[in-house]
């Protein structure tokens, strides 16, 4: 699988222009599946199997973008402002390396602080291109880019820009691989979203769920953790296995959802944490609220420094949220109360 | 390049502006402008109603097979005030609706509720004020509306209040309140008359942007388009900056648009990342056809596509904006040729638009 997570992390995908990941996925993904579309936002959806008597219609989603920088202003020594796509930090950006869709290279670099004051702000921050002052400068007003940082691997840690949410992009693929190799007789029928525009509001997840209409929803994303030096108190530790979301700041997970996830991991022997994460949000939030509303959790895969160009995941959680993802999706599901 | 193009800003669409920018629409209460529109669309739409939430969704039919359903949005409401308590002899407590910045509000003249009852917002005299004073904003709990004693039984709480400036043209350009985003009504109202022939036109004159987007949202689920444009007014903050730390004047990166410059089209706002699809479509149209036009810097703010795009199963969109100086003031500037290339834009991007137009490249 790591093979395949360093060709996911290595594409430049920012919210509203991921055309190369769409394609990147599509082509791991056709082989395995009933059908495939494309909707209106872009929104890359893949159907594998049909609804048995006993079976749901369950929506599972791992959002394709990363967060990135749009280009507002080039100046005529091609030093370039630019606007967050998605919930970019001022701080993490001074010094970063960034790659605009169109290929070319950038350094993040920033004007002196404004009197006194300590936070950097966007309006100080500016790419320089190496730019040699000759013809025309590489990038222009509206283009994209996003944080350039490849993978890295230290022990059975990953480390990369957009983790978040390849990584589950990742794990999304290899469950149709295992599902179509092992020759899994799912009574579900599963709908495999691969969603657009999540860093930016959850746009994607919003309407694909609206034109899936799931009896479940399942987001697949990464969540931070508590185990760094004077860190948040918060449970989830990287190495401790998937976390099951029991509620983040714009969802709380159906109980029944929880409870079926805990009892699925116990069940094939997995690790698993709970989770509850205090900011931040992921695309069951959306699929949770559409239409007459839908039972929703989601499986967080563990990552310390989130936003960042070197995002940490631990490998064996990565390799425990495919197979309890597994689990959760081969055998006929009863919701019920605590 | 262009030819016989009958897009022109007319004379009739500067007197249709006036009675627009002139009229008294806060959010949440468009009738005066409803009005107006419904008269202008209704002796040439196919359909025509207005929604629960007081939009205007007006439509014309087009003629060929495959054609496209378009959205095109421009939104009926202004910013303004509202009355919230009546502390007698005419004097009222107020609020604002929509993004209205306090320090906008002393000293000048308002115009209240549906008989447009003129109303001052107080300010004290300079001889009574110390220079510490001066130097703070006042907050907007200290500031009244005064009507005067006559007039004082003549407006009640809940009533809306607006800037009581009006419209004049010179030249080329137009100063007036409420350009946004009257002026993308006046737009939308030409479209309609002369609708491109190739799609259906669906026009929805939009109630509460400035509160949230919220008529559009409804809109759009109700019309359920192929596609959809908003037609709004965006700040031109091109005027040029002066840099205390250098004493000299700052080189302006944050201009958002500039006057004179054309119809600006966005690639990206806090609210909507534009279509790219529609984004190369309207510029390739721009350049081939010679339409002046720049791109809206990426950045804050939000416009109907907002809402409008996250619809049902999603809804392919775009903005395009007519330019305007000191907009959410008493008084804006906007230049006749910026409206001008804008509706040109408009039309032609829209007459030129199939089916494969939005075909995926990836």
């Amino acid at each position: 699988m790591k093979n395949l997570i360093r060709k996911l992390v290595e594409v430049t995908g920012p919210s509203g222009y991921e055309s190369l990941i769409r394609d990147c996925v599509k082509e791991e993904v056709e082989g395995l599946v009933d059908e495939v579309c494309v909707d209106n936002l872009g929104n890359l959806i893949v159907r594998k199997g049909n609804k048995a008597k006993n079976g749901l219609r369950i929506m599972v989603a791992a959002h394709m973008d990363e967060i990135g920088m749009m280009v507002s202003h080039v100046d005529e020594q091609g030093f370039v402002r630019f606007m967050p796509i998605g919930g970019l930090n001022a701080k993490v950006c001074l010094g970063s390396r960034v790659r605009f869709l169109n290929g070319e290279p950038g350094v993040i670099g920033s004007e002196p602080a404004a009197g006194g004051s300590k936070a950097l702000t966007f309006e100080q921050l500016y790419i320089d291109l190496g730019w040699d002052g000759q013809g025309d400068p590489p990038v222009k007003v509206g283009d994209v880019g996003v944080f350039e940082g490849g993978m890295l691997e230290m022990g059975a840690r990953i480390v990369s820009k957009a983790l978040d949410d390849r990584i589950s992009v990742a794990v999304l693929i290899e469950t149709l691989q295992r599902l179509d190799a092992d020759k899994v007789q799912s009574p579900h029928e599963i709908y495999f979203v691969f969603s657009v525009q999540e860093e930016v509001g959850l746009r994607g997840a919003n309407t694909a769920a609206f034109g899936i209409e799931p009896d479940l929803g399942l987001a697949v994303d990464v969540t931070r953790t508590g185990d760094t030096p004077k860190d948040l108190k918060m449970e989830v530790s990287l190495g401790n296995g998937p976390a099951i979301k029991v509620r983040d700041q714009r969802m709380i997970s159906d109980p029944r959802v929880v409870k079926w996830m805990v009892e699925s991991a116990q069940k094939a022997h997995l690790p698993f944490q709970l989770e509850v994460l205090e900011r931040g949000t992921t695309d069951a939030g959306a699929i949770q609220l559409s239409r007459a509303g839908v039972p929703a959790g989601c499986l967080s895969i563990p990552c310390r420094y989130l936003h960042t160009p070197s995002e940490m995941v631990d490998y064996r959680d990565v390799q425990n949220s495919v197979a309890l993802m597994i689990e959760l999706l081969k055998d006929p599901i009863v919701l019920s109360e605590f | 390049m262009l030819e016989n193009d009958f897009m022109q800003v007319n004379n009739d669409q500067i007197v249709m502006l006036e009675r627009l920018c002139n009229a008294c629409a806060v959010s949440g209460d468009e009738g005066e402008v409803r009005s107006i529109v419904l008269e202008q669309v209704q002796p040439v739409a196919d359909e025509v109603s207005v929604d629960p939430m007081g939009n205007v969704l007006a439509k014309r039919y087009g003629a060929g097979e495959r054609r496209m359903r378009v959205m095109v949005a421009a939104h009926m409401d202004e910013v303004g005030l509202m009355l919230t308590n009546d502390e007698g002899d005419g004097v009222f407590r107020f609020e604002t609706v929509g993004g209205i910045a306090a320090q906008q509000l002393p000293a000048k003249e308002m115009s209240i509720g549906n008989d447009h009852i003129p109303g001052i917002v107080g300010a004290v005299p300079i001889h009574l004020t110390s220079l510490s004073e001066r130097q703070k904003d006042i907050p907007l709990d200290n500031m009244r509306i005064d009507v005067g004693t006559e007039n004082a039984g003549k407006v009640k709480i809940g009533d809306r209040a607006v800037f009581a400036t009006k419209f004049h043209q010179q030249g080329n350009s137009i100063s007036a309140k409420a350009i946004d985003d009257r002026i993308g009504v006046a737009i939308l109202l030409r479209l309609f008359t002369n609708p491109p022939p190739n799609i259906d036109l669906f026009a929805a004159f939009t109630v509460q942007e400035e509160v949230g987007l919220r008529g559009a949202r409804v809109a759009a689920f109700a019309l359920d388009p192929d596609l959809a444009v908003a037609l709004d007014c965006t700040p031109a903050n091109d005027l040029p900056g002066w840099d205390e730390g250098e004493d000299q004047w700052a080189k302006n990166t944050r201009y958002n648009t500039r006057l004179g410059e054309g119809a600006a089209i966005y690639v990206a706002d806090r609210g909507t990342l534009s279509d790219p699809r529609l984004v190369s479509h309207f510029v390739k149209i721009a350049e081939e056809t010679g339409i002046s036009y720049q791109f809206r810097q990426p950045g804050g703010g939000a416009t109907d596509a907002g809402a409008i795009h996250t619809q049902r199963s999603g809804i392919p969109s775009i903005s395009v904006s007519v330019p305007a100086r000191h907009i959410h003031t008493a008084v804006a500037i906007a230049r006749i040729s910026d409206w001008e290339n804008t509706q040109k834009l408009i039309f032609h991007s829209l007459t030129g638009i199939t089916r494969d137009s939005l075909n995926r490249n990836g």
